[in-house]
């Protein structure tokens, strides 16, 4: 089974990058005003077969060491074929 | 003679810098500790130096803080021994835990090389013991990710509980300008540096190492080892 752990800046704080690349989509004629958010994938090959064990164990990995809880969340998914997937939980 | 124990991990860049200046400038005792050892060899004050540790890979100091010997920087911390983390080492104290806030990409995006002024703030720590409040010193800065950053709750809690230790300004001390930031970086309310409340753990992205001898530029950096000396010798500081 495969997890998604996606990390991003929280929710007001300020994100220069993605600012500075919403500027660069404005210039390219995408339209003014372009929010952007940049964030980070991890995809991460996990030995469990149960979607509720693998989740747990993937949200341990987000908090211990993926994410920093003072400026980032993050959202968690599993990938794949496996039945039931893709239940996501975020978290901070 | 002194002890002081500098951590080397993969990456660290100042290492050399910090022993060097012990030994041959403060005229103590500097030596390095692998990241991978478990003992710190009966240090008396624990460096955390400059640099890229783990390629800077995720977060600044997010590897390094699980290294092993971090336990024993942990217990001597908890014990009241006096740590100082500069630059890289301020990240990795951050990210354990050790000191509040964390250290997020210059507002700039850009990696910023220059020598800053920063004022001595708030009460003595292990570090500033003996400085004078409102002093400033010249310090060089060396880094892409020094923005100092914590939500307004932490910020004023530092602010109060004089945890903030070091902060940007001008030549003449002054922070505030209209128009103008003191900190290069972005940093939140101007902070170079803070304490924890015990001000034993102190952290600052500018390199005090980097400006101890007049033939670098400067020798105000000098001024964090002898107050740290002060310290171990019981003349006054927070321990």
């Amino acid at each position: 089974m495969k997890g998604r752990v996606t990390v991003s800046l929280r929710t007001g704080v300020l994100d220069v990058e993605g600012k500075a690349i919403g500027k660069a989509l404005t210039s390219l004629g995408f339209g003014g005003d372009i929010d952007v958010r940049v964030g980070r994938v991890f995809e991460i090959e996990l030995p469990e077969s149960s979607p509720e064990v693998a989740l747990s164990r993937l949200k341990d990995m987000a908090v211990k060491l993926l994410s920093n809880p003072i400026m980032e969340s993050y959202r968690l998914e599993l990938v794949g074929s496996a039945p039931g997937a893709a239940l996501g939980t975020t978290g901070t | 003679m002194t002890r002081f124990a500098v951590i080397s991990f993969p990456g660290s860049n100042c290492d050399d810098d910090c022993v060097r200046v012990v030994n041959e400038v403060v005229g103590e005792t500097g030596y390095k500790v692998r990241h991978d050892e478990r003992t710190l060899d009966r240090a008396d004050v624990v460096l955390l130096p400059g640099g890229f540790s783990f390629g800077d890979y995720l977060r600044c100091g997010a590897i390094a803080r699980f290294s092993p010997i971090m336990d024993a920087v942990r217990a001597f911390a908890a014990a009241g021994g006096p740590v100082l983390g500069i630059c890289n080492g301020f990240q990795i104290l951050t990210e354990a835990g050790l000191l509040p806030g964390v250290l997020r990409r210059n507002v700039g995006l850009s990696f910023i090389c220059e020598d800053t002024f920063v004022r001595v703030e708030g009460r003595q720590t292990a570090f500033t013991n003996g400085l004078e409040p409102g002093s400033v010193l010249k310090l060089p800065i060396a880094h892409n990710e020094g923005n100092y950053f914590a939500d307004d709750e932490t910020l004023n809690r530092l602010e109060g509980e004089g945890q903030v230790v070091f902060r940007y300004c001008t030549e003449r001390g002054e922070t505030g300008l209209p128009g103008r930031p003191a900190a290069p970086n972005g940093a939140a309310r101007d902070i170079a540096g803070v304490s924890n409340v015990r001000g034993n753990i102190v952290g600052l992205m500018p390199h005090p190492e980097r400006c101890c001898e007049p033939l670098l530029g400067g020798v105000h950096g000098r001024q964090l080892f002898d107050a740290v000396l002060r310290t171990i010798a019981g003349d006054g500081g927070p321990l």
